[in-house]
């Protein structure tokens, strides 16, 4: 039986090579930069283009330019990065770029504890652009993960036309660990639904959760913008039209939860307790159950990897019979807010840490007492 | 997919331009419609990128392709577009206000030399804005913003761009009679070409400042700033140059897959969490990890996680390692069971987790570094055993074997045949031998 020995960082990057993605750009910031550097050397040697931009907004302008022209784009970033990627994610939601944003989370905020770990940006990638539309969000919770879900990533991108995080911390991208190398599963991620001719108007918004296939420059006279627009792509106020535009941004990903839904519930008989966590917080929760039920104690443990937009069914049906809600996380309660809304009548609590170092089993088993 | 080129006797369509009575921008448009006739390119290759402003509405009087992008990031979309697909005609049209809050992106496509074209719809303001002070607003300028008269330099868009590395750097007004001669040039032009054109802005600039025609002319005599082609280079297309370049590269070293076989076995029970403190330049991760690959090699489940500050070369090193013949959750360390002290830096960031420790810990130290307080059992590595000095870069290695070969981890033979391999394999096994010897 052979292993590997490898990080977060390294699986995402084979995760999205083996997605296809044949385009990077990005800018150095701790923890990202390992992502950053595999891909400057990688992406040349397959024919694909990486490149360092002169700071973040360069970074994901690049990315959103390429994917326009056919390219499959990835860009890596943490918190500070993802405040200055902020307008230009915006621009890819209206219009419906598809592209994978890798948030490596540090503590914030601002340059907070450069660098420790933190998942303090749980919120902020759900409501990081004006205008608040949803967008999809996933956060593995180990290696293996890493690997797998920055596939899944890419295949939602392409499905939705929209950018998709993958929301990771310092921890979980830069600790290795043992890996074994069949877990690395792989997934068919879609082709882009290129437009085969004329196919009518670039964009769709009857019905409303319709998406359309794309053009790439080159291939057709082809219109982008980043204001409101009609379906022709030409920039409009009349108010059916943008009101049409809106209601389709949301209903695209609102109506089809249930492809983006994915959690892991560890159910246990009887309990009362539930652990619903997330990301490398996870790791801990899954030592924590561990340790609770050697002493005979009963827990379930619900990780929960599309944080947005939040699995609402799925989190519902894991707290059934559920009395008591621990809602560990790497911030002041983030999700927690979540969770207060859909187990209402059941007693949520936090287990909470914002000084640079990962919570441990030994604090969620104390909240489960 | 085939292509077929369709010359046009125009790139405009059908709807008007809507800028103000005596605005410049249409008859720089015309001038643009006039240059890529003349180029006759296919439409669809040729991607017109704007961003905000009076400018940035031009892209949808265009039959060619088009990107309406965010204020000042223009170049940003372009050089995507063309590194993408480098045979697309990347034309930018952006206004003076886009060297303001792009200039970044200014400077660095200068720099870079990606093939595009930049045309400069430079009016002097904000025209969409409401008459604002832009980066190029004349010294002395009324604007709503400088009621007072603009107390700042303008930006020398031209001198920027060609001291920078532009490859086509050209000043001069819409009315110039050789804009469409210098537009198709600069199209032509492989790299970054920049065309700064001023014009009127009716609106604002023209009635604050009483300004014509000729001011326009005069106001660049009077800031010095030369007009015509002011730089024409031979540069190397980037987009072109990074495919040159790439075909060359190998593979990252990085992510091929090193595979460790459990050839070995272990009798560790539990977990075992070890903590190596050193210096930075002491190899302390490289050899933390070669334990690590040792300990999988004996079927065991690993962790690493590296500690070090910001600047590399200084200061503590550490690695936080976890052992188990179980998958590991959670690989945080509170409660070493071993902790492998190498210098004063290591020991200086050592206090907290000395102090947790119980009487089943251990903590091995190089000598010298005086006492420590700790309940657990201390062992100081006795080096004059050793022939001759160990090396710093080899300590970490040597001090890590003692501290664990013998103790239920890993074997001699595991941490050999992790060690035995790459450029480093000679020191790393005499280390190893070396540490053999200080084994209790």
């Amino acid at each position: 039986m052979a292993h590997e020995f490898i990080d977060g960082s390294t699986a995402i990057v084979r995760g999205a090579l083996a997605a296809g993605c044949d385009f990077f750009a990005g800018y150095p910031i701790t923890p990202a930069s390992p992502i950053l550097q595999m891909m400057m050397t990688e992406l040349p040697a397959r024919g694909g283009v990486a490149i360092q931009g002169e700071d973040e907004i360069a970074s994901i302008g690049m990315c959103i330019g390429a994917t326009l022209a056919g390219a499959r784009t990835l860009t890596a970033t943490s918190g500070p990065g993802i405040s200055l990627y902020s307008e230009n994610i915006g621009l890819a939601i209206i219009g419906e770029v598809p592209l994978v944003i890798v948030d490596v989370q540090r503590l914030g905020p601002a340059t907070g504890g450069a660098t420790t770990v933190g998942q303090g940006d749980v919120q902020f990638v759900r409501w990081g652009t004006a205008g608040g539309y949803p967008i999809i969000a996933l956060a593995p919770s180990t290696v293996e993960e890493c690997y797998s879900l920055t596939m899944r990533a890419f295949d939602l991108a392409e499905r939705f036309r929209c950018p998709v995080f993958l929301l990771t911390d310092k921890d979980l991208n830069m600790t290795m660990r043992t890996v074994d190398p069949s877990a690395l599963t792989d997934m068919v991620v879609r082709d882009r639904d290129l437009r085969r001719g004329d196919e009518g108007p670039p964009y769709r918004y009857h019905p409303p959760d319709g998406v359309p296939p794309m053009s790439r420059y080159g291939d057709e006279i082809m219109r982008f913008t980043g204001s409101s627009h009609g379906e022709d792509a030409v920039i409009t106020k009349n108010p059916a039209a943008v009101g049409a535009l809106n209601d389709h941004l949301a209903a695209k990903i609102d109506d089809h939860r249930a492809e983006i839904e994915m959690v892991t519930l560890d159910h246990q008989e009887r309990a009362a307790t539930l652990i619903l966590t997330y990301g490398v917080t996870a790791g801990a929760a899954r030592a924590a159950v561990r340790q609770t039920r050697a002493g005979g104690d009963a827990v379930s443990l619900l990780v929960v990897q599309s944080l947005w937009p939040v699995p609402e069914e799925a989190i519902g049906a894991a707290l059934e019979g559920v009395t008591r809600v621990v809602v560990p996380e790497l911030n002041l309660g983030q999700y927690r807010r979540e969770i207060d809304r859909l187990a209402s009548g059941r007693e949520i609590v936090g287990v909470n840490r914002v000084d640079g170092k990962l919570i441990t089993p030994e604090q969620i088993v104390e909240a489960l007492l | 997919m085939s292509t077929t080129i369709v010359p046009l006797a125009t790139y405009r369509n059908e709807t008007a331009y809507p800028f103000c009575p005596g605005c410049g921008h249409s008859s720089i448009l015309d001038q643009l419609n006039e240059a890529l006739v003349r180029l006759d390119l296919d439409p669809k290759q040729v991607v017109l990128v704007s961003d905000i402003g009076c400018s940035g509405l031009s892209d949808q009087y265009f039959a060619t392709s088009a990107f309406h992008g965010l204020h000042g990031r223009s170049l940003t979309y372009a050089a995507g577009i063309k590194l993408a697909r480098p045979e697309l005609e990347v034309i930018v049209i952006m206004g003076d206000g886009g060297t303001g809050i792009g200039g970044a992106h200014f400077l660095n496509a200068a720099r870079r030399n990606v093939g595009m074209t930049l045309l400069v719809f430079n009016n002097l303001n904000f025209g969409m804005t409401g008459g604002q002070h832009s980066t190029t607003t004349p010294f002395g300028a009324i604007t709503s913003t400088t009621p007072g008269g603009n107390l700042e330099r303008p930006l020398d868009i031209c001198a920027t761009a060609a001291v920078n590395g532009a490859a086509y750097v050209y000043r001069g007004t819409n009315f110039d009679a050789d804009l469409t001669d210098r537009m198709v040039e600069a199209i032509e032009t492989p790299g970054f070409s920049v065309l700064d054109i001023w014009d009127l802005c009716t609106a604002y600039f023209v009635p604050s400042n009483k300004f014509g025609k000729r001011s326009l002319e005069d106001t660049q005599k009077r800031l010095g700033l030369g007009t015509g082609v002011l730089e024409q280079r031979d540069v190397a297309e980037y987009a072109a140059a990074y495919r040159t370049e790439a075909a060359k590269r190998p593979h990252s070293p990085w992510l091929e897959p090193h595979l460790l076989e459990s050839e070995f076995t272990s009798d560790l029970d539990g977990p075992c969490r070890l903590l190596v403190m050193g210096s930075a330049g002491g190899k302390v991760r490289s050899a933390a990890r070669l334990i690590a690959e040792a300990a999988i090699r004996s079927g065991l489940h690993a962790t690493q996680a590296d500690d070090y500050p910001i600047t590399v070369k200084t200061g503590h090193s550490i690695a936080e390692l976890i052992f188990s013949s179980d998958p590991i959750d959670f690989a945080g360390i509170d409660r070493p069971d071993v902790m492998v002290i190498l210098s004063e830096d290591g020991l200086a960031k050592a206090g907290p987790y000395l102090a947790a420790m119980t009487s089943t810990g251990r903590v091995v130290m190089v000598p010298g570094l005086g006492d420590v307080e700790t309940r657990a059992a201390l062992e100081v590595l006795d080096l004059e055993r050793l022939p001759g000095r160990v090396a710093k870069t080899e300590l970490a290695l040597v001090a890590l074997t003692a501290a664990i070969v013998g103790q239920n981890v890993v074997s001699a033979e595991a941490l050999r045949a992790a060690a035995g391999r790459g450029r480093y394999a000679e020191k790393n096994l005499t280390a190893i031998a070396n540490g053999l010897e200080l084994t209790p």
